[in-house]
């Protein structure tokens, strides 16, 4: 009986993320795919708004989603110094906690994005958020604080006057901040049960807004892909010890993605890179100055590659070649990254604009449009049968009248 | 015989509940010692953690208490404190539990109480009861805490709108006056500059911010690769007016200048011309009536470094990202008398059009950003070469 009792209390104790949740930047992957089915294709605002509900500060961080709970953060106040982290029903959208906290770092940054711009991680058992202020603050997912880490305080050089973006992963446990500037720039490895420094390595002493990329090990070796003016840098979360250097450049905006031992690096356009089983090499398989992306990380889906580009132009190429099979000009300017359901591929328009793909039509096909009336730059999150997107002043809940 | 064991009973329950509640007190203020010692990279966070786990337990009456001990706290403390001030509020206003109104109110009322638990006590008052926290804000028009008089000038400028409505120019014109006195923060220093030029009034934004308008200027020395950010120039071994620097133009030396712009705009362009890859330093003399603390809040878009008397203040190699009046707030210590501060700008090779200011603003203020004057202006007669 004990050991039944064992059993299911570590059932419950490690394995909280299931396979639907959205649990970090651009999903549990962090590359936009979702496996949810039954999302709506033809949108409509009179039928497919489960619930909208009004936000207490500005954000363009990704809502996350966890089981029937919803967090997101804003930040308030007249200096945005007031950084708040929610907690809702995904069920009804109501309010089951919020907290604030002083900003400890900067909370200056360009009009147009935020202090809380970076996309919280969660492992399923707490909730790791951090702000353009290079402040982090883990949270159980009840609301309690369980430690804090304030990198501006600690570290007086590390900050962006046009605001830091770049969000949280989690790698073999290792909660990897990529906190790269001008000035005091650096990634460092902190230990998610105490938030203290495990390791610590310099950057290149430039703007940097992208998000690393993981490759989860099924034998237990993840690897973190940093991005940055200066390539890829392939490090071990367990002790940033770099492993490989793509050393062509790379954008500091869109983020790289991952499928399978592909890697596609916004660089000279885009890039893939093969990774070799042992996760020690790469080769590049193709580049293509004709799928540059945007502000918008491109999504590989299928035997397709996606890449959003700044003028709002959707191409669609051939994920082994590189080879552009088609374009479609979709209504921009976009802030956030596409995600992609059953063969839809879902973004958000700066304007507010809710478009849908059907990426099964010759040359893909705008299946519904959806005006939400307010500036969307961040990239949505899918779970429960539902699309969940934020504004500045709101977060909705998009399903089937179904998953209402 | 039964007496005394009845009353040996009651004493032993007493005693049991003293203890009880005395190591209640004890254990209480052990978790916020261990609160106020966490530390810079993490440590004693996990103490901390254990520690947030009891006080978020704590009853409402422990919320004054809690925001007391973030007086003097820093700010990884006064924020693991909040937190565990928010749990307990949240969870009795979600319990419908009453607050403790009067007691939150006198910690508000209290100015020799920091200004961040003070401004989050009006918080709890606002969102326990709004109108009880309404008829405070009028209080607020000179307090320390910026939040807290922010409340109050903005309430001064709705009923001086009215005033102005009401064609009462002149009832309006003083209100004006007395927001724009106490008013910190720049949106509602310029809303209220501008109803008041509305009116017909002058208003010196220059003088209200105390951005230093006269100083000497030298340069330019190089910036070639960036490198001119960590190079030790002449004018930060020798600041002296009268020195004579070398540079890649042949012998440099400090000219006099003064800027008219209403926020201070110190303008390396204007007697250089608009270069690339170039250093300049500023120089002016601040004179202080006493011995102070003070803070410098400096705006610059360009690489730079800041000298008081002699001593590096703080420094920051980033280019072209973004400026704003009290974009860096650098603690300092003022001395009774003459003070010298040195500002080096460097100004990178980017040539786009946002990337042609080589500029900055500094004001010198207290912690509420109310400014300090210089006691007269200082007076360098240095001849321009």
């Amino acid at each position: 009986m004990k050991k039944h009792l064992l059993i299911i209390a570590l059932v419950v104790l490690t394995a909280r993320v299931s396979a639907g949740d959205w649990t970090g930047f651009r999903g549990p992957h962090g590359n936009g795919v979702s496996d949810e089915v039954g999302l709506p294709v033809n949108l409509d605002i009179e039928k497919h708004i489960a619930w909208k509900v009004a936000l207490p500060g500005k954000g363009l961080s990704s809502p996350l989603v966890l089981g029937d709970r919803v967090f997101v953060t804003v930040s308030g106040g007249t200096r945005q110094d007031r950084l708040q982290i929610i907690c809702l029903s995904s069920i009804d959208g109501s309010v089951i906690w919020h907290r604030q906290f002083w900003a400890m770092g900067s909370t200056m940054c360009h009009s147009k994005t935020s202090i809380a711009a970076p996309t919280p991680v969660t492992d399923g058992v707490s909730l790791f958020a951090i702000f353009s202020s290079n402040d982090i603050f883990c949270l159980d997912l009840n609301g309690n604080l369980k430690w804090l880490r304030g990198l501006t305080v600690d570290y007086p050089n590390a900050r962006n006057s046009l605001g830091m973006a770049s969000s949280l992963v989690l790698a073999n446990d290792v909660l990897v901040a990529q906190v790269e500037n001008d000035s005091e720039s650096f990634v460092v490895g902190l230990d998610k049960g105490s938030g203290s420094n495990l390791w610590k390595i310099n950057r290149p002493k430039s703007a940097n807004w992208t998000t690393a990329t993981v490759n989860k090990s099924k034998f237990g070796k993840d690897q973190v892909f940093l991005q940055s003016g200066e390539g890829i840098h392939a490090i071990d979360p367990e002790n940033g010890n770099m492993v490989w250097h793509y050393s062509d450049g790379a954008s500091t905006i869109p983020s790289s993605v991952l499928k399978g031992n592909m890697l596609y690096v916004p660089s000279q356009g885009l890039t893939a890179l093969e990774l070799s089983k042992d996760g020690k090499t790469f080769k590049q398989k193709w580049r293509s100055g004709r799928l540059r992306p945007g502000t918008a990380s491109p999504l590989a889906y299928r035997n397709h590659i996606y890449s959003l580009n700044n003028a709002g132009v959707l191409a669609c190429a051939d994920i082994e070649s590189g080879k552009r099979l088609w374009q479609l000009r979709l209504d921009g300017p976009f802030g956030g990254s596409p995600v992609v359901a059953e063969n839809h591929l879902y973004v958000f328009s700066e304007e507010g604009l809710a478009q849908v793909v059907d990426l099964t039509a010759p040359e893909g096909n705008i299946s519904g449009k959806m005006d939400l009336g307010e500036m969307i730059q961040c990239s949505p999150a899918v779970a429960n049968g539902a699309i969940y997107v934020r504004s500045n002043s709101s977060i909705w809940k998009i399903a089937r009248k179904i998953r209402f | 015989m039964k007496h005394t064991q009845i009353l040996l009973a009651f004493l032993l329950a007493v005693l049991g509940n003293y203890e009880s509640s005395q190591s209640a007190d004890d254990e209480f203020a052990r978790s916020v010692s261990t609160l106020r010692n966490v530390g810079s990279e993490g440590e004693g966070n996990v103490a901390a953690s254990q520690a947030m786990e009891y006080l978020s337990n704590s009853g409402k009456e422990a919320i004054p208490s809690l925001l007391f001990e973030m007086n003097g706290a820093n700010p990884f403390a006064a924020n693991y404190l909040r937190g565990a001030v928010e749990v307990i509020f949240n969870k009795n206003l979600k319990e419908g539990g009453s607050l403790p109104l009067v007691a939150l109110g006198e910690f508000l009322l209290n100015k020799s109480h920091d200004t961040k638990p003070r401004a989050m006590a009006f918080d709890l008052i606002k969102r326990t009861d709004a109108g009880v926290a309404n008829r405070l804000i009028p209080g607020f028009l000179g307090d320390p805490s910026v939040d807290l008089r922010r409340e109050a000038i903005a309430m001064l400028l709705i009923k001086a709108s009215g005033l102005v409505k009401e064609n009462k120019k002149s009832a309006a014109v003083l209100m004006y006056r007395q927001a724009l006195d106490a008013a910190r923060d720049l949106d509602q220093i310029q809303t209220i500059s501008s109803e008041l030029r509305e009116l017909g009034r002058n208003v010196n934004l220059t003088k209200h911010f105390g951005f230093l308008t006269n100083w000497n200027l030298v340069g330019p020395f190089h910036n070639k690769g960036r490198a001119g950010f960590e190079e030790v120039f002449g004018p930060e071994k020798n600041f002296s007016l009268d020195a004579q620097y070398k540079s890649n133009n042949g012998d440099i030396t400090w000219k006099q200048y003064s800027t008219d712009d209403e926020y201070g705009m110190v303008d390396f362009n204007e007697p250089y011309g608009a270069l690339k890859e170039v250093t300049g330093y500023a120089r002016t003399t601040f004179i202080s009536s006493s011995d102070r603390p003070a803070e410098l809040r400096l705006g610059c878009k360009n690489a730079w470094k800041i000298w008081l008397n002699g001593e590096l203040v703080f420094g920051r190699d980033e280019y072209h990202r973004g400026m704003r009046i009290d974009q860096y707030k650098l603690p300092i210590q003022l001395n009774k008398g003459t003070n010298i501060i040195l500002v080096k700008a460097c100004q990178n090779e980017q040539k786009e059009e946002w990337t042609v200011q080589w500029q900055f603003q500094l004001r010198v203020c207290d912690s509420t950003g109310t400014a300090i004057h210089s006691y007269s202006k200082p007076v360098s007669k240095v001849a321009a070469k």
